[in-house]
């Protein structure tokens, strides 16, 4: 019978056996879902190529092959190592080194084979791989007065995706300033305004549009554009009172 | 028992260096071919095999998507595209044809950094001993398959030393070299194969893959067997053995047909009796039926 026990796995020594690699790997596991819940919070100046669907999905389409970094032209895309503040293996492009080019035939996403830059991204300028901001209103040269207007310039929709908004310089009271104007209808996010931005550090940012942009309560409604879409007013014109002076004045 | 001669020196002596390296020879070479075609288009600009083991496009027509990672990109939530389906579909066809785990000891880089650390394990004389479970790989199979139902995201490619090898020599290592030196040490000082041969979700990934593959390693000739322990000492999965060469008194096939063997061909190799052939199934099936009839 000893014999036996020592040959055959005793339903104890099973059970041993399965709790020892049970809190092995859930050990395990739960450093790499702890890992995996740090590397959602990366560098935000770390773009995702045009395409790229939202990041959460993005994550889960991506089987990081880096065919689009094979593919782009203009050698802008890397890939995260590992360690890096960004998902090991995912593709990204620094915008202040290396913008996009915003290729017509985009290379990028025909490459992709799983999907995770959309296929359904036909023309670059809907691409949104981000969304510039003018962050540094202080150190921004356009907004002292000068007129650099560099990012304004390199802007490959220009006048669309960043105009110059005229206002009064109050510094010296009778110039004005010209202040470069981001767009999110028309910003592609491909960066070449940060890039150019002539500044040390630069004062205009690609920055993910989730972080970029605000969104309204979904009760909220601006008031003149529902009067254009009603064709006039909502509410009754300014009620005309009836005139009730005193009698003692009549 | 033994050290009265060194691994395979027998079967160096009676068929020459050639024969006695042939399948090692090989698989080299496959390994490297395989780096080199990735490799050539970065840095030479020829390109014939784009992307990584992850993914990659041969010849700029035909896809190849590894199924373990487009299961894990599936379960983190992803609905992928015609392209990766017919990829992942094309590599598991050649792997149910050649035998899952070809993909080991075949293909996958890491295979040189864990055949590194066995050989200079062997080198050291150091002693054998059972630490951790062979089987644990499943368990963690089974924790990189659920882990991104909770996480949304594939956990396990954040760390994954497989598709980090090559994806670091094309695309940049960054800190990755730390990973493969410390599979190199885990198996050197902790536990013999350790990597491959007891944690690697991957291999476990294609030893369920192996379980319909076609070819075999079979110990045909095993009453030549002098048993010297050679292809024991030199095989990374030493328990698949047992039964096929020293189970004849039990009527046990003669069949490698144990889903974790890579058919790396190393007991080929170094058997100086020609014990082992490589086969298919159907064939390792007549030579079994064989042996229950003896």
């Amino acid at each position: 019978m000893v014999k036996l026990l020592q040959r055959k796995k005793t339903r104890r020594q099973f059970l041993v056996d399965a709790s020892k690699g049970a809190c092995g790997v859930g050990f395990m596991g739960l450093g790499l879902a702890g890992y995996s819940n740090q590397s959602q919070s990366f560098n935000p100046q770390m773009l995702r190529p045009p395409g790229a669907l939202a990041e959460s999905d993005f994550q889960s389409a991506c089987v990081r092959c880096g065919l689009c970094v094979e593919a782009c032209p203009y050698d802008i895309l890397k890939l995260g190592r590992l360690f890096q503040p960004i998902p090991t293996g995912t593709p990204y492009f620094i915008a202040r080194t290396d913008p996009c080019e915003m290729c017509e035939d985009i290379p990028c996403k025909v490459a992709c084979p799983t999907g995770a830059l959309d296929p359904a991204l036909e023309n670059i300028d809907d691409a949104r791989m981000g969304l510039a901001v003018l962050i540094d209103q202080e150190n921004c040269l356009n907004f002292q007065g000068l007129r650099c207007d560099v990012c304004y310039r390199v802007c490959p929709a220009i006048d669309k995706a960043i105009t110059l908004e005229v206002h009064r310089n109050t510094r010296t009271g009778h110039h004005a300033v010209f202040i470069p104007t981001v767009h999110s209808d028309t910003c592609t996010g491909c960066g070449k305004c940060e890039e150019s931005c002539v500044l040390e550090e630069t004062a205009i940012k690609v920055l993910p549009r989730t972080i970029a942009k605000g969104e309204l309560g979904a009760h909220y409604r601006w008031g003149w554009k529902e009067k254009e879409k009603a064709g006039g007013s909502l509410i009754d014109p300014v009620l005309d009172l009836p005139d009730r002076v005193p009698e003692v004045l009549k | 028992m033994k050290n009265s001669h060194s691994l395979g020196s027998e079967a160096i002596a009676k068929k020459g260096w050639l024969l006695a390296n042939c399948f090692l020879l090989l698989r080299r070479l496959s390994q490297g071919l395989i780096l080199t075609l990735f490799l050539l288009g970065p840095w030479a600009g020829i390109w014939i095999l784009k992307g990584n083991l992850s993914s990659s496009l041969l010849l700029d027509v035909i896809p190849f998507t590894d199924p373990f990672v487009l299961m894990q990109s599936m379960t983190a939530g992803h609905l992928p595209i015609f392209e990766a389906f017919l990829g992942a579909g094309i590599v598991l066809l050649f792997y149910i044809v050649v035998g899952g785990r070809v993909f080991c000891s075949w293909v996958c880089p890491v295979n040189l950094i864990t055949d590194a650390a066995a050989w200079c394990r062997r080198q050291l004389k150091l002693r054998k001993e059972k630490v951790i479970n062979p089987q644990w790989r499943y368990w963690i199979l089974a924790m990189v398959m659920i882990l991104p139902l909770f996480t949304g995201v594939m956990t396990w490619e954040l760390v994954n030393p497989v598709s980090a090898f090559h994806r670091g020599l094309f695309f940049g290592m960054g800190l990755g070299w730390g990973l493969f030196l410390m599979i190199f040490l885990f198996d050197l000082l902790a536990v013999e194969n350790g990597w491959c041969g007891h944690l690697c979700p991957v291999g476990a990934f294609y030893a369920l893959v192996n379980k319909v593959g076609f070819i075999k390693v079979d110990a045909v000739n095993r009453e030549q067997c002098t048993d010297c322990l050679d292809c024991f000492d030199v095989c990374p999965e030493p328990a698949i053995l047992k039964g096929p060469v020293h189970g004849q008194k039990k009527n046990m096939g003669t069949l490698v047909s144990d889903m974790n063997c890579t058919n790396c061909g190393r007991c080929i190799d170094v058997c100086a009796e020609d014990v082992f052939v490589i086969t298919t199934v159907l064939s390792g099936f007549k030579s079994n039926v064989k042996q229950v009839e003896k």
